[in-house]
C-alpha cells in the first residue's frame, strides 16, 4: 500500500494557487496580490490551470527574457503539456493552420518574415499623419455630440480598427463582425464549442478575403501575402491565418491600451498635466514606453513548454512542463524598474519593460502601436483638457475575464 | 566601439531602428536589421548600448 505519497501528492496538488487570480479591489492598474505573494521569494512558481495540470508561472523580468530568449523553450501547442490559455484553444488545436504564434523557429522564421514587412520603424512613422487623422475625426465627432460620452467606442475601439483594416485591406464596415469574434475568442473561459464558431467565423471572413485579394490585388498588405499564395509559397489558410492574427492583435490591443491610459491618467493628474503641456516628441514617446509598462494590458500569462530541463530562478523546469510567462509583473520588478508600482512617464528605463514579450515572438506590431499611442496620448488630452470621468472609478467595468485588460467601457464628459 | 548584428536571428521588431536611428536601419522587404555604421561616434554610443539590450532577438553585439 502506497497511501502516504499518493496522499502527499494530493495535498500538495490542492495547495497550487489556481491561476488566473483575481486583482485586488479598488487597484484596478496592480498585479494580483495573490501572485506577488506567491513569486515573493522566487521568480516563478507553480500554479493551476483550468485542465488541473500545474504549469510555473515566471514573473521576474530576468527570467522572463531568459526564457522567452530560449530555444528550448517552445510555443509549439501540439505538444503534451502545453498549458493552454483554455479549453477552446485547446480543442482547436488541430484546426489552427501553422504560424507565427505556434511555431519555433526556424519555422517561424519563415511566417515572421512575411509579416513583418508593414511594421518597419520608417514604415510606420510614414503613417503618422494618417494617425493624426483617425484621431482627430472621431474627436471631433465626439465633441460635437451628446456628454457623456462613451471614449472606448468613440475614440479608443475606431482608431486602431481603422488603422489595421486599412493597413491590410480589410473593408472597415465588416468591423462589428471581427470585433466581436476577436472579443469572444480571448476570454478567459471560452468553450471549445466557441472556440470553434468565433475561430471558424473569422478564419472563413479571411480566406474569402485573401482569395479576393489573389484575384484583385490592391496596395495593402493582405495582398502582399495573397500573393506568396499564388505564388504556391504559403498555403489559402497559412495566409488567413496571418491576416486573423494581425487583424486581432491589430485593433484588439490598441484600443485597450487607450482606455486603460485615459483611466490611468485621469486617476494622475500631475502626471497627465506633463503629458498634456509638452509638444516634445520624446517627452509623449517616454510617456507611451511608461504607460505600456505600468498598464500591463497582456495579462494572461504567455504560454510556452519546456523541451529540456531548465535551471532558471532557483528551480529545474523539467522537459514537458507547461510555462506561464505572465509578463505585466515583469514590468513591476523592483530589481528593474524602481518604485514599480508608480505611473512616473519620466521614468528613464520605461522602455525595457516586456509589455511586447521578448524574445523571437516579440510583438510584430509593436512600432504601430507605439506611434499610435504617442498620437492619441500626445493629442486627445491638449484637444479636451478638461476631460474627465462620468462615473466614479469604482463604477468602471474593467475586463478582469479577458487575456488583454481594458475597461468595457468609458463614461467620459468635458466643459 | 564594434558593433555586429545578426540578420539570421533578427525577428524586424525595430526596436533598433526606433531606440538609435543613426546607428540601425531596416531591410524594405522584410524589416530585417541593416547595420549603417559599425563604429558609432561618441554621442550615439549609448542609444547604440540601449538599441542592444531591447533588441528581442539577442541579434546585435557590442564589443568594446
Amino acid at each position: 500500500m502506497s497511501d502516504a505519497p499518493t496522499g502527499a501528492a494530493t495535498r500538495s496538488a490542492a495547495e497550487v494557487p489556481e491561476w488566473p487570480m483575481p486583482r485586488a479591489e479598488g487597484c484596478p492598474f496592480d498585479p494580483p496580490p495573490a501572485l506577488r505573494e506567491l513569486t515573493a521569494e522566487k521568480p516563478l512558481a507553480r500554479v493551476r490551470i483550468w485542465d488541473a495540470s500545474t504549469p510555473w508561472i515566471v514573473t521576474g523580468h530576468a527570467e522572463q527574457r531568459s526564457l522567452l530568449g530560449d530555444p528550448r523553450v517552445s510555443v509549439d501547442e501540439r505538444l503534451p503539456g502545453f498549458p493552454h490559455w483554455h479549453e477552446g484553444m485547446a480543442a482547436a488545436v488541430d484546426y489552427r493552420p501553422r504560424s507565427v504564434f505556434n511555431s519555433d523557429a526556424p519555422e517561424h522564421t519563415g511566417f515572421r518574415r512575411i509579416m513583418t514587412r508593414p511594421f518597419t520603424f520608417k514604415r510606420v512613422e510614414a503613417l503618422r499623419p494618417t494617425i493624426q487623422k483617425i484621431t482627430d475625426d472621431p474627436i471631433d465627432t465626439m465633441l460635437a455630440g451628446p456628454k457623456p460620452a462613451d471614449l472606448v467606442e468613440a475614440l479608443a475601439l475606431p482608431l486602431p480598427t481603422l488603422m489595421i483594416s486599412e493597413l491590410l485591406g480589410v473593408p472597415y464596415e465588416d468591423h462589428d463582425f471581427f470585433q466581436e469574434n476577436a472579443a469572444r475568442g480571448i476570454a478567459h473561459n471560452v468553450s471549445a464549442e466557441e472556440s470553434m464558431r468565433t475561430f471558424g467565423a473569422l478564419n472563413e471572413y479571411l480566406v474569402r478575403l485573401v482569395e479576393r485579394k489573389a484575384a484583385e490585388p490592391a496596395d495593402d498588405a493582405l495582398s502582399d501575402i495573397a500573393a506568396l499564395v499564388t505564388s504556391g509559397d504559403i498555403s489559402v489558410s497559412e495566409a488567413a491565418m496571418m491576416g486573423t492574427g494581425l487583424l486581432i492583435a491589430g485593433h484588439e490591443t490598441s484600443a485597450n491600451m487607450i482606455g486603460l491610459a485615459v483611466v490611468a491618467l485621469l486617476e494622475h493628474p500631475g502626471q497627465l498635466a506633463l503629458l498634456r503641456d509638452t509638444d516634445d516628441p520624446k517627452v509623449v514617446a517616454g510617456a507611451v514606453e511608461e504607460l505600456l509598462r505600468y498598464l500591463g494590458i497582456i495579462h494572461g500569462g504567455q504560454r510556452r513548454i519546456a523541451k529540456e530541463d531548465i535551471e532558471i530562478g532557483g528551480e529545474v523546469i523539467r522537459a514537458g512542463e507547461g510555462i506561464i510567462v505572465e509578463l505585466f509583473s515583469a514590468n513591476r520588478d523592483a530589481h528593474v524598474f524602481p518604485d514599480p508600482d508608480v505611473l512616473d512617464l519620466r521614468r528613464e528605463n520605461a522602455r525595457h519593460h516586456n509589455a511586447f514579450g521578448f524574445g523571437i515572438h516579440q510583438c510584430v506590431g509593436q512600432q504601430l502601436a507605439r506611434v499610435e499611442l504617442q498620437v492619441v496620448y500626445g493629442t486627445l488630452f491638449r484637444r479636451i483638457p478638461t476631460l474627465r470621468l462620468a462615473e466614479p472609478l469604482d463604477r468602471i467595468q474593467f475586463k478582469h475575464d479577458r487575456l488583454a485588460y481594458g475597461v468595457y467601457s468609458l463614461p467620459v464628459t468635458w466643459k | 566601439m564594434k558593433i555586429t548584428v545578426e540578420q539570421d536571428k533578427c525577428v524586424a521588431a525595430g526596436q533598433c531602428a526606433a531606440t538609435a536611428p543613426d546607428v540601425f536601419d531596416q531591410r524594405d522587404e522584410d524589416g530585417v536589421v541593416v547595420l549603417l555604421t559599425d563604429d558609432p561616434p561618441a554621442e550615439l554610443a549609448d542609444d547604440a548600448r540601449d538599441a542592444a539590450a531591447v533588441c528581442p532577438a539577442l541579434a546585435i553585439h557590442i564589443a568594446q
